[in-house]
């Protein structure tokens, strides 16, 4: 009995010995760097603390954080709407300009390599600090956009509005921003559409169908698995944009709180206040949020989504 | 006549393509051009020719940032992307030959972990992560920048690499088995000689995801002396103003060039890396 246990642990660990020792380093990684920190933040956001208040100690005060958002912080309110605004106008518009201009890539042009890689640039220069800053230059009062709007319309620049500086189109040009940077989901697209076979198109053709039928009742049925993926991947890093609205609102969400962002308000609370437990909160109803979205949009995908070959 | 129609159609195709693609270049092409007109005529030039054309901004803006320059931010920013691409393909691929290649316990269930964790809001760890690390001395060094991703914290690149090696043909193990091969020998001899391509498009993706980071080195990196090209450049915009918009449309310029150049050499990897795995961006 005991020497059939011996080899049975001794075997467990020839089995096992290897592939961990290959897994060690991602599971640290996942131990130490995922999975505590996440309990971690799940109980700070239970609690009162403040790290720049030497000696303090994180103070237990139940859901207290979380009734503070809703009920005495109007910025957290104004960082949701602005957030969901930008989430809900983004991403569809994006999605939509990549799904064009995948559709008019699709057909058999040349140079099309040459061309998606053109399309491609914003997305791949996009994140980074130096077009935020480029943006809000362009988009300044008396910058480049103002003065090609006054060279078409006649319009004296001096009466077109900076759109960086007004509260009213500030969020605006940051999902202007975004939704030029389509590149990723048109590649991801084009990937998708080569894969439904001309034999539907045909098929459709003979049956009378004009480009918009073929359109709507042939390229979006047969790629929504795609607009699917494309659309919670879209969706999950909108929600968590910050480099550019960091950078465009000068960190603070300027003009009056129009693009005070989500994770702006977070990073703030965290890092400049030092209310480590309130910014903690803020990050859990942040997953919490982009869990439910991913959640409904996955349950509700069933009526729209297809599958199968074809119908 | 039905070639005629075809042409012109294939010609209203290529207008349409190359105008909207043009608008879309415009605010590049715009800063590029920019950084090369004397300062005093940058403000709502909207051309693209320059009328007078000048070296006096790259001189200016490269002084950089508090007697720091931007020679240093580079040098900081290529050593954080040379070590973070070493440590993510050395971890990654570790962690994707036991899931790609290999049967143990728990694997189904640490799999389902991984691909979890890659939809993952980083937010949810931000503060433990800044706490854990600011107890170790590190807030201030690269340290909280490159040592998680010796622990392969990217575990998009997991997946990625998990894929390539799964379509991998199996007779090479089993030939190398038969010919007394261990698991590890495999590794090194058999999986890491083929799966260049992927190797490639995870260096990649981590050296532009690393360049263009900017939340990370903002929480950590707080003396200007480890300034970053993201960080560089924003305290340089910060310090320049309105005054010298030259300079910082030339450094905004300077600061794309590794990823045009990496993009421009290397786009095959970028489209299979998107397209077969659907990268974010």
């Amino acid at each position: 009995m005991s020497s059939s246990r011996t080899i049975n642990i001794k075997k467990f660990f020839k089995r096992n010995s290897v592939p961990y020792l290959f897994l060690l380093p991602w599971l640290i990684g996942f131990l130490v760097l995922t999975a505590y920190p996440m309990f971690m933040s799940l109980y700070l956001s239970l609690t009162d603390y403040n790290i720049s208040k030497y000696l303090s100690e994180a103070k237990f005060i139940g859901l207290g954080n979380y009734i503070t958002m809703f009920t005495d912080d109007p910025k957290f309110i104004k960082s949701l709407q602005v957030t969901f605004t930008y989430v809900f106008v983004s991403v569809p518009l994006k999605l939509a300009f990549a799904l064009i201009v995948a559709v008019i890539m699709n057909q058999k042009i040349r140079f099309v390599s040459f061309y998606r890689a053109v399309y491609y640039i914003p997305t791949l220069l996009g994140g980074s600090v130096a077009i935020a800053v480029l943006w809000k230059k362009l988009f300044s009062k008396g910058g480049v956009i103002n003065g090609i709007i006054a060279a078409i319309t006649g319009i004296d620049i001096k009466l077109i509005p900076g759109w960086i500086s007004s509260p009213k189109y500030a969020l605006w040009t940051l999902v202007l921003l975004t939704v030029w940077q389509f590149g990723s989901s048109m590649i991801i697209f084009l990937a998708g559409l080569k894969q439904i076979p001309a034999e539907y198109y045909e098929a459709g053709s003979i049956d009378g169908a004009n480009k918009r039928q073929l359109f709507f009742h042939i390229t979006v049925p047969s790629l929504s698995p795609v607009i699917l993926f494309n659309l919670v991947m879209q969706m999950i890093t909108a929600f968590q944009a910050f480099t550019q609205a960091y950078i465009i609102s000068g960190g603070k969400g300027d003009p009056i709180n129009s693009t005070l962002f989500y994770t702006l308000h977070l990073y703030n609370q965290g890092f400049y206040y030092k209310e480590m437990g309130y910014a903690s909160a803020m990050a859990w109803l942040l997953l919490i949020i982009i869990s439910a979205f991913t959640a409904i949009v996955l349950k509700t995908s069933g009526n729209w989504v297809n599958y199968g070959s074809g119908q | 006549m039905k070639k005629r129609t075809r042409i012109i159609k294939s010609v209203v195709t290529h207008l349409l393509i190359i105008s909207l693609g043009l608008v879309m270049l415009y605010p590049v092409l715009w800063m590029v051009v920019s950084s090369f007109k004397p300062n005093n005529l940058i403000f709502s030039d909207t051309s693209l020719i320059p009328k007078a054309v000048t070296l006096e901004n790259y001189v200016k803006g490269w002084q950089g940032y508090s007697g720091i320059s931007f020679g240093r931010f580079f040098m900081n920013s290529l050593v954080i992307c040379l070590v973070s691409i070493v440590f993510t393909v050395a971890s990654c691929t570790a962690a994707a030959y036991a899931f790609g290649r290999l049967e143990f316990t728990l694997k189904p269930l640490w799999f389902g972990i991984m691909m979890l964790s890659i939809m993952l809001p980083s937010h949810a760890t931000t503060i433990p992560r800044y706490i854990l690390f600011d107890s170790f001395n590190w807030v201030g060094t690269y340290l909280p920048i490159i040592m998680p991703k010796l622990l392969a914290v990217d575990s998009f690149f997991v997946f990625l690499l998990v894929q390539f090696i799964r379509g991998l043909p199996k007779d090479l193990d089993e030939a190398a088995t038969i010919d007394g091969c261990g698991r590890i020998g495999i590794f090194f001899k058999i999986i890491i000689p083929l799966i260049g391509p992927a190797v490639v498009t995870t260096a990649l993706f981590t050296f532009l995801w690393t360049w263009d980071d900017f939340f990370n080195q903002l929480l950590y990196l707080t003396k200007p002396s480890t300034y970053t090209v993201s960080l560089g450049l924003r305290s340089f915009v910060d310090a320049s103003g309105e005054s010298n918009w030259g300079s910082v449309l030339a450094m905004s310029t300077v600061a794309m060039v590794p990823c045009f150049v990496l993009f421009f050499t290397l786009q095959k990897y970028f489209v299979q890396g998107i397209a077969t795995s659907g990268i974010k961006g």
